[in-house]
């Protein structure tokens, strides 16, 4: 009895060690990359000999990081808006109506979800680039809007169902159109959920490589495929800027997250396909 | 005239009965949008793996299969990421065994989903400095003692591990996690009650409950990995050990421009997905049967 509680104590702390080892080493990559970008020369030590701020403004030239930002949030901006437009609605008829075949387009909006966007995504810029919008801006928008649709579809539908169907009976009752019903009922009562969903496709646009770097052109790059060539021009270019521009990307992923977790609870982003799925 | 109009509206009383009505016509943008650009690539990109620019409609795959630079991407990729993921699941278990009772867990699952979100190019970038000769771990091992040089954990397998392991054990970890704080706490004190330690109680109620759930998190954890691209070129020897499967897609069809070529690998791809996919789940069916969503009370 006495060698069991041992033996149990022994393990949990095991398996704390290894979780704060984890955490640590999530912790010093993310900072490696935010010191480096502020030091002057880091060549065997623990730390930079000094700081400075000039990879930022050397990045921000090389790199055209203001053509590039622009680009990406103009890119992100349009899937969050074309995702909610199409994915709202989807998704309040999801939730609210029973018709056959009904498990059939639920598996169609898991899907996309469920296969990786790489191989999905050499068809989809093969199909793209054969209707000549690959390499351009609304290429990059479409492509990113094949996953970002039904992951707004499914973030939705318990939003949805957790509103009182009398609240809209009630609405209709005093003539309300399906229109009016929409915008005066249910937008105000699903604003949180599609501000969830926006901030989250906001922050899976911004940080989508694969489905970006397969379908855009230089001029319809996103940061992360900036980032992503950038690397491999490390010769030429110094390490400090490409993690200052690294240190730019994560500020505009993890400000929206930021914003969204106030929202949702982090285990829901993972969570919710897999939840719908065994459900 | 009032017989035509009392058709329609019979049928459409008739549709509105089966649920399809007006409300249900919203679904269509969204479902359209979805066959139109990811089942139509699908289905084009399968045929067009037939059509290759020269040779018989099986000439991709014959080549693909012929040339061992090729076939032995997949190789390189299983060996990847079936090791990545059996170590994601078995450490996440456990993991959310304790985690669940955390009072403040909101903090750790916020640190936790700092990877997945940041993306595997920023944890590639971000590791290849923490990892490298210089880096801190090689710096930290060698103060404890535990090494005398640097390890080369960079630009070779290690290094796309150890980055599989970071993107990926969190979305394992929280996918049990939500799991496992869905049991229903009076199963384990019933047991805990007639006299089951905490091993017995792990073995005999949570385990068998959670198991439907882990193969479904193994099956997405693994299709995640194995897809692996971005930190397979720039942690790993992508010309060597680590050429992994995605990246000889991309570069059939960005190198070589051969879009043919590039959906016979790609469909190649999801081939073996769903080849282990289906043995997962067939597994799953051999030793459990009952409904999926168990143990919720």
């Amino acid at each position: 009895m006495k060698m069991d509680n041992a033996l149990d104590k022994l393990w949990k702390t095991l398996v704390w060690a290894f979780m704060v080892f984890f955490v640590l080493n999530v912790i010093a990559m993310i900072a490696v990359v935010a010191v480096n970008s502020f030091g002057t020369r880091w060549l065997g030590t623990w730390l930079p000999a000094g700081y400075t701020l000039r990879w930022y403004k050397s990045a921000w030239k090389e790199f055209q990081l203001s053509d590039v930002l622009l680009v990406t949030f103009q890119i992100a901006g349009a899937v969050v808006l074309l995702s909610a437009l199409i994915g709202v609605p989807a998704a309040y008829a999801m939730a609210r109506r029973n018709f056959p075949g009904k498990s059939l387009v639920m598996l169609l909006f898991l899907l996309p979800l469920l296969v990786p966007p790489i191989t999905f995504g050499v068809p989809l810029a093969t199909v793209l680039y054969k209707y000549g919008l690959a390499g351009t801006m609304s290429g990059v928008i479409i492509a990113n809007l094949v996953p970002t649709v039904p992951f707004t579809v499914i973030l939705m539908m318990p939003f949805v169902e957790q509103i009182d169907s009398r609240v809209e009976a009630a609405a209709r009752v005093f003539g309300a159109n399906t229109w009016q019903l929409f915008l005066h009922v249910l937008v105000p009562l699903l604003a949180p959920g599609i501000l969830a969903a926006s901030l989250l496709s906001m922050v899976r646009t911004v940080s989508m490589f694969e489905l970006t770097f397969l379908t855009a052109g230089p001029s319809s790059q996103t940061l992360v495929v900036a980032l992503y060539y950038s690397v491999f021009a490390a010769g030429v270019r110094a390490g400090q800027s490409i993690d200052a521009m690294a240190v730019i990307y994560m500020l505009s992923t993890l400000i929206w997250l930021v914003v969204a977790l106030r929202f949702v609870n982090p285990t829901q982003i993972v969570g919710r396909a897999k939840k719908s799925r065994t459900a | 005239m009032a017989d035509a109009s009392s058709g329609t509206l019979s049928l459409r009383h008739r549709l509105a009965e089966r649920g399809i009505d007006g409300v249900t016509l919203l679904i269509v943008p969204a479902a359209l949008f979805v066959v139109l650009l990811f089942v139509y690539p699908f289905a084009y990109g399968f045929l067009l793996s037939f059509a290759p620019a020269k040779g018989g409609w099986l000439e991709n795959y014959r080549r693909f299969f012929d040339d061992p630079y090729m076939y032995r991407t997949i190789w390189y990729t299983l060996r990847l990421a079936i090791p990545v993921t059996l170590l994601n699941i078995a450490i996440s278990v456990p993991i959310a065994m304790q985690v669940r009772h955390l009072r403040r867990q909101k903090l750790l699952t916020t640190i936790l989903v700092l990877p997945i979100t940041l993306g595997t190019v920023l944890v590639a970038e971000g590791l290849l400095s923490y990892l490298g000769p210089q880096g801190w771990l090689n710096r930290a091992l060698m103060l404890f003692g535990m090494i005398d040089r640097p390890i080369r954990l960079v630009h070779n397998y290690w290094g796309v591990f150890i980055s599989l392991v970071i993107t990926g054990f969190p979305f394992t970890f929280l996918l049990t996690l939500s799991m496992i704080s869905g049991l229903d706490p009076a199963l384990e004190q019933a047991a805990a009650t007639l006299g089951a330690r905490s091993r017995q109680r792990f073995a005999k109620i949570v385990l068998p409950l959670i198991v439907p759930g882990l193969a479904v998190t193994f099956c997405l954890a693994f299709v995640d990995a194995f897809s692996v691209f971005p930190s397979a070129v720039m942690l790993g020897a992508p010309a060597g050990e680590t050429r992994v499967i995605s990246l000889a897609a991309s570069q059939a069809a960005f190198e070589q421009y051969d879009y043919s070529y590039a959906s016979a690998i790609a469909m190649i791809m999801a081939v073996v997905q769903l080849c282990f996919v289906g043995l997962v789940l067939l597994a799953r069916g051999l030793f459990y049967k009952g409904p999926l969503g168990g143990g919720k009370g």
